[in-house]
């Protein structure tokens, strides 16, 4: 399926794609606030891939697959078990893993400037990501290792369609009002939202070859960046119980209560 | 997070995506597998949530597999079938200890698929693979393992289910082969197997040393299949009577060698043992995956049955009938792996798992209560697919001689 006429075409065919996958609470826990308020309870606590980066993964692999790219380089960030989600990834069929090895609290900002590190190291044509995690919903990574590495963006993409004669990316990004049709410049950012694709299994055998591949472990010092929290979290809790509903009979108590109680008119 | 939980079931219900047990996260498992093992056990366990064990239910009830799905295909699919098998045949050359993970994960989705997809890779692929000649496992192995193909092996018969060594279907040999009469009862897969093992006596004379095993493949002329078992448990896993009536098998198609039938079942036997104690293992783990949120969301004397003492206790009985088998299990399987099988141990792990998982599958009914007595909860299909496991493969009391008489002889 490569077509080697054009130079372009050939150097796309030997495009590498980076995914940043992050290590989450699995979607299927029940959470627990910790009894101090600190944060959530992750001990004993079964954790996964981010369901989204596992989306961006797929992506990249069906890329490949389709002959488009010849590597996909899965990355990840955290503290020492982020290799159980890193092979996840590699018995999924990614070629290789980096992992960044960092035991303490990250926040976007930080990930941000790791990820840059990386890009400028392995110099992939395409950054994917997860639109966000499921622990904290920021959504901020994709966009700020966009605005770090100075490269467009199609965030919460619902369909992705690479055009490697002229190296650009066509994306259709969910957005409120409906589906919004963007062309991007390689190489781009590009975050996934739910309807992208349905992830694959991880096959046996996959699973098995998964073994030999490599997981290259670096640390923030070696690619000399300084972890720094801007943030400080004061306090965690459980969101207030629902309370039950009221039955009214009119009209006018209803705007009574909306205007007086709940206060949105 | 709301939101992506609504948006996340309602594409569940279109793309029936990842479907992962919450109980799954409360099963330590560390102490008996590497990260390959737990990954390998996670990814069955996914295929079989989402492919296996939304028919379960259907499958007991209406004593048939499904039709609107090829579930022999699409464990093909899935690389389960030749777990044991060399990858030259389709298979992942793996050991017991990853075919016994596999039955665990399969069991837990289904009993009824398990016990089928048990007899279907371990009794008759694996057979095939540990005493077939190139010729053999060239003709009949890669399409056994892609799922085109089913297997099954007949070694019982009506008149002799213990005492199997006193079988009665006679081998004749002719020329250029062999004629078979005679039946085999309670064969697993009977009914839409395409090749089957077969032991038959080739000298009605020597006892044990006068069986020879055969490679039977369904359109023999002379072998045919009678109606399907009417059973208690594992409804959907077609067990039925097979007949031979001057069946010719080719020469070719002897298993092992004349006469030396004995060694390939009884050795076989012991690694059925051990793969098929998996299978209690899944079942008691699907008690408590129904148990476990049951006994939270009933409520009675205004709080959660799930923390009266009562309740506790026999949750706790369950957890540690369920990790004290899996440990005796998958150690086993390591053992057997490394060379070293030890046929009081392989008789001892499926004494032990079976007959923890039909107490295991009584207390799940207990613990549910009234609803435990509906058929439309799965505990009832629990128990009654537990119970299989105490008599298929050797009766527990069979096993029980085994490893006593062993212990005897050791002395």
């Amino acid at each position: 399926m490569r077509t080697t006429t054009s130079a372009a075409s050939r150097e796309t065919a030997s495009m590498r794609i980076m995914v940043a996958i992050k290590r989450v609470i699995d979607y299927a826990v029940k959470i627990r606030v910790k009894p101090d308020k600190s944060g959530v309870e992750t001990s004993n606590v079964k954790m996964s891939m981010n369901p989204f980066c596992e989306i961006a993964l797929e992506e990249a692999l069906r890329i490949k697959e389709s002959g488009r790219a010849s590597e996909v380089v899965a990355v990840s960030v955290g503290p020492a078990q982020c290799v159980d989600t890193l092979r996840t990834g590699l018995a999924m069929g990614a070629d290789r893993a980096i992992h960044v090895e960092f035991p303490g609290t990250l926040y976007p900002l930080s990930i941000a400037k790791i990820l840059k590190a990386l890009v400028d190291a392995e110099k992939p044509g395409l950054l994917l990501l997860g639109k966000q995690a499921i622990d904290d919903d920021c959504n901020q990574t994709g966009q700020m290792i966009a605005g770090l590495l100075k490269w467009p963006q199609g965030t919460f993409a619902s369909k992705v369609v690479l055009d490697e004669e002229n190296k650009v990316a066509t994306v259709d990004r969910e957005v409120d009002g409906g589906l919004e049709t963007l062309c991007l410049d390689l190489p781009a950012v590009i975050t996934t939202d739910l309807r992208l694709n349905q992830p694959r299994y991880a096959s046996l055998p996959n699973i098995m070859k998964a073994k030999s591949k490599v997981i290259k472990k670096l640390t923030p010092q070696d690619l000399n960046i300084e972890i720094r929290s801007d943030l400080e979290v004061v306090q965690v809790t459980d969101p207030p119980k629902r309370k039950a509903g009221v039955i009214l009979s009119s009209v006018d108590e209803l705007i009574d209560k909306l205007k007086n109680e709940a206060r949105v008119l | 997070m709301q939101k992506l939980f609504a948006v996340r079931s309602l594409t569940s219900s279109i793309f029936k995506k990842h479907y992962r047990h919450a109980a799954a996260a409360a099963f330590s498992t560390s102490l008996l597998f590497d990260d390959t093992q737990k990954q390998f056990k996670e990814s069955v366990a996914q295929f079989a949530q989402e492919n296996i064990a939304p028919h379960a239910s259907k499958i007991d009830r209406s004593n048939y597999f499904p039709e609107d799905v090829n579930l022999w295909k699409l464990m093909g699919d899935f690389n389960l079938h030749g777990i044991t098998a060399p990858e030259e045949y389709g298979g992942l050359g793996l050991g017991y200890l990853y075919h016994c993970i596999a039955m665990e994960e399969i069991s837990r989705a289904s009993g009824s698929v398990g016990l089928s997809y048990g007899a279907h890779s371990n009794l008759c692929i694996n057979q095939l693979v540990r005493n077939g000649n190139a010729a053999q496992k060239q003709k009949y192995l890669p399409k056994l393992i892609s799922g085109e193909h089913v297997g099954a092996l007949a070694m019982s018969e009506p008149n002799a289910g213990s005492d199997v060594v006193s079988m009665k279907c006679k081998a004749d040999r002719v020329d250029g082969g062999y004629v078979l009469n005679g039946n085999k009862m309670w064969c697993t897969n009977g009914p839409i197997a395409q090749t089957l093992v077969v032991y038959a006596k080739t000298d009605m004379t020597a006892r044990s040393k006068g069986i020879t095993a055969f490679i039977i493949e369904k359109d023999m002329p002379g072998f045919s299949t009678a109606q399907k078992l009417d059973k208690l448990g594992m409804r959907g896993s077609d067990t039925c009577e097979l007949v031979f009536e001057n069946c010719f098998v080719p020469e070719e198609n002897v298993l092992g060698k004349e006469g030396k039938g004995v060694y390939v079942m009884m050795s076989g036997l012991d690694l059925e043992r051990l793969v098929l104690a998996a299978g209690p293992l899944g079942i008691m783990q699907s008690c408590l995956d129904v148990v476990l949120p049951y006994i939270k969301q009933r409520e009675q004397f205004g709080k959660p049955i799930g923390e009266f003492q009562f309740i506790q206790g026999k949750i706790a009985d369950m957890y540690t009938s369920l990790q004290s088998s899996r440990s005796y299990v998958y150690s086993v399987a390591r053992d057997c792996d490394s060379g070293a099988v030890n046929p009081k141990d392989c008789a001892g792990v499926i004494l032990c798992a079976a007959e923890r998982a039909t107490q295991v599958a009584l207390q799940a009914i207990q613990c549910l209560g009234g609803n435990g007595y509906v058929n439309e909860y799965p505990t009832g299909r629990l128990l009654r697919d537990a119970k299989l496991y105490e008599i298929g493969a050797g009766t527990s009391e069979i096993r029980r001689m085994i490893i006593g008489r062993e212990l005897f002889k050791e002395q």
